[in-house]
């Protein structure tokens, strides 16, 4: 096959009108200060660039990014896990362990029923499937924003009941997270599954 | 002084020598760094990234627009693992580092990088056939290379190898034949007779080839700067100086995306570095030869920079000029890598001997008739 070439003027074999272009159009760049459109919403010293200063400037996280898994507290700050070991059982690299209260069954407050004595989860494992967010009849684990967990050693990043709990912080941040904006309804996971399983073509 | 030292270096000319080498390397030296950082920071923000900005100084916050990153890179080069691969000839392999950067820095000993600093002209060689020696010198420049590309053993470093020796070569031609009408202008031995007295004695015994003398041709205002009187020869020369250090448009001995890295595939740690010094050393050098050749070398045309210097403070000064100017050219050739497309190899090769050594010859041919007219 014969490429057609384009006929160049004895100018343009020259190359220096294109190279005169070229100092113009990197000078340009060079002296943008003009915001790139990327990160808007984020104002830093580099606001011309699209580089993002990551430690110091975080990217937005969407509603329903599948961050790490933590437990959440009801709004009177109480634990909602009932130690049903559901996620436990769900996990499918086997992530997270609970230590049931065994008989004895220690509540810190009155009116509850089960906690657990422990829940670990080791975020070494943790694949953010969001299978125990789904499996818990409680509400009461939610993969949030997390996504950099680091640490210095394996046995720190097995986060315990405590952790976890602190790090998941009241109902509303998880409840921020899954709805999405404005519409006030709360989570209620399960009328929505019971909804969408009446909706789904019955077996008979 | 005192009176010892006075002495001593009265003795022994050659510790005045040594002295001047361990100056220009202390001063090349960190100019190869921060050129590397300019380069870095300055294709950043061409392609509006940010480029290296943190490193500043060590175990504080203090980040300084990350001036402390030749150090760090310099810490990591060494800290490497400097592997030798299985495959490669040894003793070429080892040389070859050394070989590419040594041209770079003994280009340095000619150039007249200052006027006077005490009784000192500030040039460490002050040959009489300076420009010859310069050639001769860059010429040398390609062995490093080439050995890279032969002693890895491996195909891209030996096609990296193979091309810079064509390229080089090719490109010394024109280079060579383009300063040929500088000297025709600069090495005519009528002009001297206008000079001051200052200059007279800064030039005493000096021949017409040497570069100071070419220096002491431009002094007297800003056009009688050579880029203005020979603009093609300029012109040639630098183009010939971005193929000499295999910078872009003409860096097909490394050409990333064809070559992985060209010549220095094989190398890693220090070794590498040593490559990327030398590179950068060549650069600086460069730049030294066009301000030296075209630019008024360590002069300006205002007055007290155009003499020889009579006192400490203003031989400082002229070396800062020297410096400053040298920066100007390094600025233009970090700019034009992060601007132009690789040439194709016939392309290269095309302008090199089909247009630039035809032109370089022409403009021999019409200097020598404009200067014959006028006589």
């Amino acid at each position: 096959m014969k490429v057609e070439r384009a006929k160049l003027s004895w100018l343009e074999r020259l190359y220096i009108p294109s190279i005169l272009n070229g100092f113009k159009v990197t000078m340009r760049h060079f002296f943008s200060w003009k915001r790139s459109g990327v990160y808007a919403d984020k104002q830093s010293d580099f606001a011309a660039k699209t580089t993002m200063q990551y430690p110091e400037e975080k990217w937005p996280v969407p509603t329903g990014y599948r961050g790490a898994p933590y437990l959440v507290k009801d709004v009177d700050d109480n634990t909602k896990c009932v130690s049903c070991q559901l996620c436990e059982f769900v996990c499918p690299p086997k992530a997270i362990r609970i230590t049931p209260p065994g008989q004895s069954g220690e509540v810190d407050r009155e009116g509850a029923e089960k906690m657990p004595k422990e829940f670990e989860i080791n975020m070494l494992r943790c694949i953010y499937c969001g299978f125990c967010q789904e499996v818990c009849p409680e509400e009461a684990i939610f993969l949030l924003k997390d996504y950099a967990i680091t640490g210095e050693s394996r046995e720190e990043l097995i986060y315990d009941k405590e952790k976890l709990l602190s790090l998941g912080g009241a109902d509303e941040r998880a409840y921020d997270h899954h709805v999405q904006d404005g519409v006030d309804e709360g989570i209620k996971k399960w009328e929505k599954k019971t909804e969408d399983a009446k909706n789904q073509p019955a077996f008979h | 002084m005192p009176e010892f030292l006075t002495e001593l270096l009265n003795n022994h000319a050659w510790l005045m020598v040594a002295i001047k080498v361990l100056g220009v390397f202390a001063v090349v030296m960190p100019m190869v760094a921060y050129s590397v950082v300019a380069e870095r920071r300055i294709s950043a923000f061409i392609q509006d990234r940010v480029g290296p900005s943190r490193v500043g100084v060590p175990w504080t916050k203090i980040r300084l627009l990350g001036v402390g990153q030749p150090l760090a890179d310099g810490l990591e080069s060494f800290l490497k693992e400097d592997f030798t691969p299985g495959h490669v000839k040894r003793v070429f392999y080892w040389m070859a580092p050394a070989v590419s950067m040594i041209p770079s820095f003994v280009v340095f000993a000619v150039i007249p990088f200052g006027s006077m600093l005490g009784m000192q002209k500030m040039v460490i060689a002050d040959l009489n056939v300076g420009i010859l020696f310069t050639f001769g010198i860059v010429s040398l420049g390609v062995y490093g290379v080439v050995l890279a590309g032969y002693a890895s053993n491996s195909k891209y470093p030996f096609l990296g190898g193979i091309r810079s020796s064509a390229q080089m070569i090719s490109y010394e031609i024109a280079m060579g034949m383009a300063v040929v009408p500088v000297f025709m202008l600069a090495a005519d031995p009528t002009w001297r007779e206008g000079l001051t007295v200052e200059w007279k004695e800064y030039l005493d015994g000096t021949g017409l080839l040497n570069l100071s003398s070419v220096v002491a041709y431009q002094s007297d205002s800003l056009f009688s700067w050579l880029v203005f009187k020979q603009p093609i020869a300029f012109f040639i020369f630098l183009i010939a100086i971005f193929a000499e250090t295999n910078r872009l448009p003409f860096d097909l001995p490394e050409s990333e995306t064809e070559l992985v890295a060209g010549y220095n595939t094989e190398y890693s740690s220090m070794r590498f570095a040593l490559f990327f010094m030398g590179e950068y050393a060549a650069m600086i050098a460069g730049s030294a030869l066009m301000v030296v050749l075209f630019c008024g070398g360590w002069t300006l045309p205002i007055e007290g920079f155009n003499t020889p210097a009579q006192s400490l403070g203003m031989g400082v000064l002229h070396i800062l000029v020297f410096i400053g100017k040298i920066a100007v050219f390094l600025g233009l050739m970090i700019w034009v890598r992060w601007m132009l497309p690789r040439f194709r190899y016939d392309q290269l090769m095309n302008i090199g001997w089909k247009r630039f050594l035809p032109v370089s010859l022409a403009n021999i041919i019409l200097t020598a008739i404009v200067l014959w007219a006028i006589a």
